[in-house]
């Protein structure tokens, strides 16, 4: 099996499926001859042409608004936001176009688009190449929100959203584009959209991330593996709609929950989760759970590693929430 | 074919008495077209009237009239059927031309059981994809990058269908205006941008819209042609949309058409013009009625009479009369149908929701009379 890293299997993903399925069309701001700022689609232009691999005027809302007509006319657009901090100019597109047009159409109009956009922090990107604004778009009713933390997932999670039927914000974790290498199956395989995955099994507490933030939590559980504590990780892989069987049963075998988060607190996704939790496990809590994230100041340029979420805080919730 | 005007000059083939212009040549319309057309002007000034009634009377909820306006509707007549009609909202009689039942039309008005949308949307929200009139949103110029993506994706595709996308003068102030003629202009895209500059957006007058000399002149700095024609004379709407449609099809790109008209009613039931506008403006517009312009050039023709008029109207009046009354006495959509269409298979929370107001006490919405 050869080893990847994201970039090469969304790479290989979109290939894959360009090579597939004809009605498959990328579209976005340098992602042609250039192959995209991060490579993302490198080799495409080359292989598909300027008619499937589409460089466009620099407008996010003009990407995603052509996009949807695209995905009206029956082709399967892959728009890129080169930045999820540039999103916001294309949001009307998606929560009130693009989440809304099967809806408010009683049915007759699905809008089939998977927009890919790389978030988070720890790149020395300052406020406008570092945001994690997945929350936004959990909150809207029609759109569904992937968010992978390794190669594999984002090659099989990419795969199964550009061939379902319902738009999709898939949002990849720039800080481990590269250094998140792993082994990735050849050829065709998906991974269901809706299913978290228990990446470190343990007794004593659960703790849950996605994204980048997976990485750290790994990082953490070593930690406190290191001082005799069983940790259970939870890659949630999907945030709308995500796994609640997965997250739910691990909560109710450890008791204890720590959820850790790159975007700001403030009705950040981890509170959708703990409410979760407490509507369904609260006989089974021994201790409040914790939620370990972002400030909720803007993304900070020079003290971002004072921003993110790292291992040592994560600790330190896992600590706190154990001997609660 | 007229010899194209330049850009800001008004092109028409028919004064407001409905005779041809001099060196204006009138497109070729069969006479039973020239009928269908004519037919669907008047059912949407018909069931405008009626229907404005019945929100008057507290029977609809909300509504919007296309009043002096129906001729830019009729610029569907110069594509194909398999072409793709991005609306607004005051376009309907694009969709009844296209065959949009009366009972489906009011049935969206009502919102009720047999609403096409499944009362998912404020009245004159309709969505007919077997004709392909795309769903309306109510934030103006969203739909005009959608229209511009469709066109590539048939050019993509090898196919000849082309966009028309309608929108106002508001709309042309938006972002989305000019990221869908960007894109349509880079990409030589097959669509033809129609605005309906009717000189209001609600209570604001097109001179606080633009310092633009017209709407037209715009589609210069994107590098395609724009038109400015009387947006009253629907044989100018007519043969102007043939020909960019042809160039479009041509593979020369777009073409943005200003047919400039004049919205006589208010915004929608919630307005009041009296506020804002002197009342003597609409009825100056009165003097170049679209329909009355066309049926002076028909009844030139020989093809309009009064008793043809009088049978058409009473025929759609009794449409009217008697599909209103059937969607009026049609019950609301199943309360369960709330969950469906969000997306293609209910994931769990919205099943757990569901599940959830099923197992309440049945309310009824205050909204819904019948």
């Amino acid at each position: 099996m050869p080893v990847m890293n994201i970039i090469q299997a969304v790479n290989d993903a979109l290939k894959l499926e360009m090579r597939r399925d004809k009605r498959v069309v990328v579209l976005g701001e340098d992602v042609g001859k250039f192959g995209g700022v991060f490579r993302a689609t490198s080799g495409l232009y080359e292989e598909f042409g300027p008619d499937r691999v589409m460089d466009t005027p620099l407008a996010e809302a003009g990407i995603v608004g052509t996009a949807i007509g695209m995905a009206l006319y029956g082709l399967r657009p892959v728009p890129e936001i080169q930045f999820a901090d540039f999103i916001y100019p294309a949001f009307d597109q998606i929560v009130n176009e693009l989440a809304k047009f099967r809806y408010r159409s009683g049915g007759q109009y699905p809008a089939p688009v998977v927009i890919r956009t790389p978030c988070g922090g720890g790149i020395r990107g300052g406020h406008y190449h570092s945001q994690s604004p997945e929350a936004y778009f959990a909150h809207t009713p029609g759109l569904k929100v992937v968010m992978p933390s390794n190669p594999i997932d984002a090659k099989g999670l990419l795969l199964a959203s550009i061939r379902q039927n319902d738009p999709v914000l898939f949002m990849e974790p720039k800080r481990v584009y590269r250094a998140a290498r792993g082994d990735v199956p050849e050829g065709d395989f998906e991974i269901p959209l809706g299913q978290a995955k228990v990446v470190r099994e343990g007794q004593k507490i659960t703790l849950v991330a996605w994204s980048a933030m997976v990485h750290t939590a790994q990082e953490a559980a070593d930690k406190a593996a290191a001082d005799g504590v069983d940790v259970e990780v939870i890659d949630l892989r999907t945030i709308v709609p995500f796994d609640v069987e997965t997250l739910v049963a691990s909560v109710k075998k450890t008791g204890r929950c720590v959820i850790a988060q790159e975007a700001p607190k403030t009705c950040g996704f981890g509170a959708e989760l703990v409410a979760t939790i407490c509507e369904r496990a609260m006989e089974w809590l021994e201790a409040p759970i914790e939620r370990v994230c972002g400030f909720d100041t803007p993304f900070p340029y020079t003290l971002e590693h004072e921003y993110m979420p790292n291992a040592d805080r994560i600790v330190g919730a896992l600590k706190r929430v154990l001997e609660w | 074919m007229v010899v194209a005007p330049k850009s800001d000059e008004l092109r028409r083939v028919l004064d407001d008495d409905g005779n041809v212009l001099p060196g204006a040549k009138a497109p070729e319309i069969p006479e039973a077209d020239l009928k269908n057309l004519y037919r669907n002007m008047l059912l949407v000034r018909l069931i405008d009237e009626r229907m404005l009634r019945l929100q008057r009377q507290g029977r609809l909820g909300f509504y919007m009239t296309s009043t002096g306006e129906e001729a830019t509707h009729m610029a569907v007549y110069a594509l194909r059927p398999e072409d793709w009609v991005f609306p607004s909202y005051r376009e309907p009689g694009a969709a009844f031309f296209r065959g949009y039942s009366i009972r489906d039309y009011i049935c969206q008005l009502y919102g009720n059981a047999a609403d096409p949308i499944k009362g998912r949307q404020m009245p004159v929200h309709h969505a007919v994809a077997k004709i392909h009139y795309v769903s309306i949103s109510s934030p103006v110029g969203t739909q005009i990058p959608q229209a511009t993506g469709m066109a590539r994706g048939a050019a993509i595709a090898g196919k000849e269908d082309l966009a028309i996308v309608y929108f106002g003068e508001g709309a042309t102030s938006t972002g989305e205006f000019h990221v869908g003629m960007n894109f349509a202009g880079v990409w030589k895209a097959p669509v033809l941008f129609f605005c309906r500059n009717n000189g209001w957006a609600i209570s604001t007058p097109g001179s606080k819209q633009t310092a633009s000399k017209s709407i037209a002149i715009k589609a210069a700095a994107y590098g395609f042609p724009g038109i400015r024609i009387d947006g009253n004379d629907i044989l100018a709407v007519i043969q102007t949309t043939a020909e960019a449609a042809a160039r479009a099809r041509a593979g020369e790109g777009p073409t943005l058409i200003e047919a400039l008209t004049y919205r006589r009613g208010a915004h929608s039931s919630s307005d009041d013009p009296s506020v804002y506008r002197d009342p003597n403006e609409p009825k100056q517009w009165e003097k170049s009625d679209p329909i009355e312009r066309f049926r002076r050039y028909l009844e030139r023709q020989g093809v309009w009479t009064a008793a043809w008029e009088k049978d058409e109207s009473a025929a759609i009046e009794a449409e009217i009369v008697r599909d209103n009354d059937e969607a009026a006495a049609t019950g609301a959509p199943p309360v369960e149908s709330m969950f469906d269409d969000v997306y293609e298979e209910m994931p769990w929370h919205l099943r757990e929701q569901k599940e959830w107001l099923l197992r309440q006490a049945r309310t009824k919405s205050p909204h819904y009379h019948h």
